[in-house]
């Protein structure tokens, strides 16, 4: 499988979106991967039923880093219920390349972050890691 | 007899003493012996530079473990039959061909483990429960694998040890002023690397374990990196304890060596406890075996044993100074070659002081995106990350590195392939 990175996977690497973190988030997780040392915290700000400020912060690689901000950019503004429903369909969908099977982690690092820090807030089931599935 | 038993043992050490180095074969030749070479990934052909994370395999070692499972398979040590007492005696030839390849005195002294990282274990819990009370000092550095500290760590954490490390050069050396500063805190133990997997380094051993001595330190030498590559000569050194694996020396997984001083290794007591390892069991107490069965509980690894002595048997064709002066000569080629990739960054002493290692960075690429264009676009293997060696990162400032290594089998074009992946990387992080 051949990944292929786009200007626009390089221009989230770059210049990424919504990176930083809040004074008081609502919603907060962080993570590592332990095979690479990437690293990820999300910051999420909750009004009502909707995610109305994201921030992340985090240092890694360009698939890490780019599949982050882009979800960041799907998150802000919506209502809760639809985020918690996010998977890695909509990452892979996201990022448009093939991602090969050792760069999954990296992938979906953001992802997981995410739902850990709904699931710190109380705002859905925590989940069980699932396999990796190849 | 006696005088002839003498002369005859004269006759044998100065036959040793004056062997020729074999003659040196050509990088290009000994490739021919490794049947995974020729293999293509991506479409292109396989160039395979992560042999210090494990090397390949040459076709005499995969035959002789496929050899002996089709001729001679059974449990060791055990069976009064033909076959298990034929595995017997290869497994223990094994054992004495590692011994010798290492100058061990005796074949006792080197034990069978699982790898590098249970030997430095085995040590940590039978020799440091034993040994190490609250207070006394172990020395560490601070280029250490994940393997030669977490065992300190946990077993600082069981008996109230302290930890002090020797901090680095900015070439990424030891400081050998701060190493005798910490000896004269009077520690129990130092143990260290033989040679940095991240940076290549190469540590004056010899005498760091003599100055150890002086204070009446024991040493324990990470030496995975350091007896695959070079010559290594335990009773040189005057090691107290020494630990490598089979499967960075062309041998299979699985199998790794600990050797000991024979008086240290006696009085220490089991690490595990089961079969192989016992002289009699009864109910509630046991006595254990001798030296070195008393540390090799279970069925042991024996075709890896035996895979483990026809690597050596391999290397010792091949002659561990041309391993050594070949990987140099690649070593040197190579950081000649990656030196002129702009914006690459080498971390690391020169040539001359390190083994067949080069971590580098390139531009604000991270490496794990340039392991993977490396790996589709021309089919070079490296390695990216933090190469389990964390604080060693850290001292550097870095999360990771690209990290290439080179073996018996790594010729100049391999370099040629790495360098034009590298530019290829450049064109599309568009730098």
């Amino acid at each position: 499988m051949s990944m292929d990175y786009r200007e626009y996977i390089l221009d989230h690497y770059r210049n990424p979106r919504n990176y930083g973190k809040l004074e008081r988030p609502d919603a907060h997780a962080e993570d590592s991967n332990p095979l690479c040392g990437d690293q990820l915290a999300i910051d999420l700000q909750i009004e009502g039923d909707q995610v109305t400020e994201v921030r992340f912060q985090g240092r890694g690689c360009a698939i890490s880093q780019a599949a982050a901000s882009m979800l960041s950019e799907m998150i802000e503004g919506k209502p809760v219920e639809e985020v918690v429903l996010l998977g890695k369909d909509d990452v892979l969908d996201a990022l448009g390349i093939p991602i090969s099977p050792a760069r999954t982690k990296c992938a979906f690092l953001s992802l997981r972050v995410l739902h850990r820090s709904l699931a710190l807030a109380g705002l859905e089931k925590p989940r069980e890691e699932e396999d990796e599935e190849e | 007899m006696e005088t002839l038993a003498v002369a005859l043992i004269l006759i044998v050490r100065q036959h040793m003493t004056t062997v020729q180095q074999p003659a040196t074969r050509s990088a290009e030749d000994i490739r021919k012996d490794f049947p995974i070479l020729s293999r293509q990934v991506h479409g292109k052909p396989l160039v395979y530079l992560d042999s210090t994370a494990s090397s390949q395999k040459p076709l005499a070692v995969i035959e002789a473990m496929s050899a002996y499972y089709e001729t001679t398979h059974a449990n060791v040590h055990r069976g009064v039959y033909e076959i298990s007492e034929e595995a017997t005696a290869k497994m223990e030839r094994a054992r004495v061909k590692v011994a010798r390849f290492i100058n061990a005195r005796q074949s006792k002294q080197v034990i069978f483990t699982r790898n590098t990282t249970e030997s430095i274990n085995l040590v940590a819990y039978s020799w440091g429960n034993a040994n190490i009370k609250a207070g006394d000092l172990i020395v560490l550095t601070e280029m250490e694998h994940h393997s030669n500290l977490v065992p300190w760590q946990l077993l600082a954490q069981r008996t109230g040890a302290r930890l002090e490390f020797v901090s680095l050069t900015d070439d990424g050396m030891l400081r050998l002023d701060v190493y005798e500063q910490l000896l004269r805190q009077q520690p129990k133990l130092v143990a260290f690397t033989h040679m940095s997997n991240v940076l290549g380094s190469i540590n004056p051993a010899r005498e760091m374990i003599a100055q150890a001595h002086t204070v009446g330190a024991l040493t324990l030498l990470d030496a995975a990196q350091s007896v695959p590559h070079m010559p290594v000569d335990v009773q040189a050194l005057d090691v107290d304890f020494l630990c490598f694996s089979s499967h960075k020396m062309l041998g299979p997984t699985g199998i790794g060596v600990l050797y000991g001083k024979r008086d240290l290794l006696e009085a220490m007591p089991p690490f595990m406890g089961g079969g192989d390892m016992i002289r009699t069991v009864g109910l509630r107490e046991s006595t254990w075996n001798d030296l070195p069965w008393k540390f090799e509980a279970g069925t042991p690894a024996i075709a890896e044993a035996i895979g483990l002595g026809a690597a050596v048997d391999y290397l010792n064709a091949l002659g561990m100074d041309n391993t050594r002066q070949h990987e140099q000569t690649i070593t040197t080629y190579a950081m000649e070659q990656l030196r002129q990739v702009p914006g690459l960054t080498i971390y690391g002493p020169d040539a001359s002081q390190r083994g067949g290692v080069v971590s580098f960075t390139l531009g604000d690429i991270h490496p794990h995106d340039l392991a993977s264009i490396l790996d589709q676009e021309v089919g070079v293997a490296i390695r990216a990350g933090h190469h389990c060696a964390q604080p060693l990162m850290e001292r550097f400032g870095l999360s990771a590195t690209a990290r290439a290594s080179f073996y018996v089998y790594t010729i100049e074009s391999d370099v040629d392939t790495l360098v034009k992946g590298l530019h290829k990387a450049l064109e599309i992080f568009n730098l």
